[in-house]
């Protein structure tokens, strides 16, 4: 349903370009739920934000690569063939709904924007519609509510209109870029289970963008870990946590401490820093300076995905070791 | 409790914060943000204080500084109650505890050096020499794993864990014997968080340190601590050794809290029980009458909604506030 074809989208700073994704590829198909993990800077919010093609020029651009959903190029279409599908097909929910959502309008106002424009009804119809999502999404007397300001809302609340007004027109595709970063982990389950619920009895499917390693396997199919701008692992997730095959995905599983395990069990860590993205080189492996399995090759060529498994891929030439190499964390 | 065993104690703690209105600034309602807290801290040991956002933890965690006076009860450090010290004395006491903050981009001075920031409880507190005072500096900053060489920098030129970095420094400069790390790691990204975890976990075996470590995390906090506290709406819940919290939880909020946190392998996850808990926390201004937990509890009874249960001790240590155990 929704194919990113080598998507590069660069910005153009004072440092110089800076590639913040740089040949993405990676599918989801119909009702899938797909997880895109990585961490601060690596360019998961920003494929999504050109998925929507939201990203601010100047000065950031996407210089390549398609956007295949149901079948037609977004990056060919014109901004009016966009917004038709803009939180229509395609819906997203940002991180921090206070600043997402216009302090002036009342919430019912704003989840009725969207009804009014993609689905032609009258004011009162949509009016109707979004006490029932509020309903829907757990907000208590939404009948009231609908006519509140977004201030008069707790953080958890407002995330979960965020979540109806992304409902409003039952998307193909949820794009959501770390919707419970800003709430409490109570909350957080809440979140997670509505978004989900909402997949399987509207086939929506859903691109979750996070660096919580636990949500991912709690909720996920499938796994994409992106590095720099890269995907370096994309798998099942099953196969992700149990046998990881890149170097990263595994330190970066290793070093979340686990409530499962025992307390004493040290946790792994993955030394330095993530890298500067204007100054890396172009044609080495990103994560080579951060990686315990490094070998010269690594600095000499870029590694692309290769499939090491059903529907497993790998960007690293030690791959075929790395299942016996990273033993020592698991 | 006796207090002569433990490094911190706090007893029967009590911090309202007023809120004022109207043209005349008159006191309308207090913000009760810690009611009734009591805990106490061994040497060598760090105690963990999980919850969610507004429940507290962080208005204990300064009033045990006695950066914020306390509104009743008592603060214990080393034996000597120091809820009355003023001024100097105040200042004598603190020269022992220190605090890292959560937010690395916001509690350090952008216009100092990074070696100034870290230098200057050094000045403050006249433990150095001037002439010593660069080699001090140099020796911190190699303890934390940041290069000397950097000392002349500014913060805006380190990224999100080195300022965790230079934080903790600083906080070790004046050689404390407590620190209180108020979400010292959640800010910081996966990779860079075990680093700052696994450098505390470390410092701490070499000083001798004890921490009061306060995070919502629950994973890292055991991963941490010693002993756990669980706090909602400005009260411990539960408090007991970190093991047993985490294998044999009594109190409803506190299994509904751990069942919230996913386990990052989908095999052990899939097992899990979940119990997904309804609503958000009420407000502090109004906390629900008897147990402050009622509202949202699964098993709540008539009795819950009447009085306000007491910690009281299930075995091993292991303390909770609820009517129903």
């Amino acid at each position: 349903m929704l194919e990113v074809r080598d998507l590069r989208t660069y910005f153009y700073v004072r440092e110089g370009e800076l590639r913040a994704v740089d040949g993405l590829r990676y599918t989801v198909s119909k009702g899938e739920f797909v997880a895109l993990v990585g961490e601060s800077a690596c360019g998961k919010s920003v494929s999504a934000l050109s998925i929507m093609r939201l990203i601010p020029y100047p000065p950031g651009i996407i210089v390549g690569g398609e956007i295949i959903f149901e079948g037609k190029d977004l990056l060919k279409l014109s901004e009016e063939e966009m917004r038709s599908i803009r939180g229509n097909r395609i819906a997203m929910v940002f991180q921090e709904p206070m600043t997402s959502l216009n302090p002036v309008l009342t919430v019912g106002r704003q989840i009725v924007e969207s009804m009014e424009l993609h689905r032609g009804l009258d004011r009162r119809t949509a009016l109707e519609e979004a006490v029932k999502l509020l309903k829907q999404v757990g907000i208590p007397a939404p009948e009231r509510r609908v006519n509140d300001y977004p201030y008069q809302f707790s953080g958890g609340m407002q995330q979960r209109i965020m979540v109806a007004m992304a409902l409003s027109c039952s998307p193909a595709l949820l794009l959501a870029d770390e919707p419970t970063t800003s709430v409490d982990v109570t909350v957080q389950a809440q979140l997670m289970e509505l978004i989900n619920n909402l997949r399987t009895e509207f086939g929506t499917a859903v691109v979750l963008i996070t660096h919580n390693l636990g949500l991912v396997a709690r909720f996920a199919d499938h796994v994409n870990v992106m590095y720099a701008g890269r995907l370096v692992e994309s798998g099942p997730t099953d196969v992700i946590y149990g046998q990881p095959r890149h170097p990263y995905t595994g330190g970066l599983i290793a070093s979340v401490p686990r409530l499962d395990l025992p307390r004493d069990r040290s946790i792994h860590v993955v030394p330095g820093l993530p890298p500067d993205l204007c100054r890396l080189p172009r044609n080495v492996c990103a994560f080579a300076a951060r990686c315990g399995f490094a070998v010269k090759r690594c600095t000499e060529e870029r590694p692309e995905l290769e499939q090491v498994g059903s529907e497993h891929y790998v960007a690293c030439f030690r791959h075929d070791e790395m299942g016996t190499l990273l033993e020592y964390d698991t | 409790m006796k207090n002569d065993s433990f490094l911190v104690a706090v007893k029967d703690l009590v911090k309202y914060f007023p809120v004022h209105a109207g043209v005349m600034r008159r006191k309308v309602a207090d913000i009760r943000a810690v009611e009734k807290v009591s805990f106490g801290i061994r040497p060598g040991e760090t105690l963990g204080l999980v919850g969610e956002s507004g429940c507290g933890k962080t208005t204990v965690g300064r009033c045990v500084l006695r950066l914020y006076d306390v509104t009743e009860g008592k603060v214990y450090f080393n034996g000597e109650d120091i809820t009355p010290l003023e001024g100097g004395q105040l200042r004598h006491v603190r020269r022992d505890m220190q605090l890292i903050f959560q937010d690395p981009y916001a509690s350090l001075d952008p216009r100092m050096s990074v070696g100034d920031i870290i230098g200057e409880p050094l000045v403050v507190h006249h433990l150095v020499r001037r002439k010593d005072f660069k080699e001090h500096v140099e020796e911190l900053m190699r303890m934390v794993e940041l290069e000397p060489r950097m000392a002349p920098r500014y913060p805006h030129e380190f990224s999100g864990g080195q300022r965790q970095r230079i934080g903790i420094a600083r906080a070790l400069a004046t050689r404390p014997k407590f620190i209180v790390c108020d979400e010292a790691v959640s800010a910081l990204d996966v990779s860079i968080q075990a680093q700052i975890v696994k450098l505390l976990t470390e410092l701490k075996k070499d000083l001798g340190l004890t921490y009061l470590f306060i995070a919502h995390d629950l994973s890292v906090v055991r991963y941490i601590s010693d002993r756990v506290a669980v706090m909602y709406l400005g009260k411990i819940v539960e408090i007991t050794d970190s093991d047993e919290l985490y294998n044999n939880p009594v109190h409803p909020y506190t299994q509904a809290l751990l069942s919230a946190v996913p386990i990052p392998s989908p095999e052990v996850d899939r097992q899990r029980t979940r119990i997904i808990l309804t609503g958000d926390v009420p407000s502090p201004l109004f906390p629900p009458a008897g147990c402050r937990f009622h509202t949202r509890c699964p098993v709540a009874e008539a009795i819950c909604r009447e009085s306000e249960p007491e910690l009281k001790d299930v075995g091993k240590e292991h303390w909770a506030a609820c009517h129903l155990l």
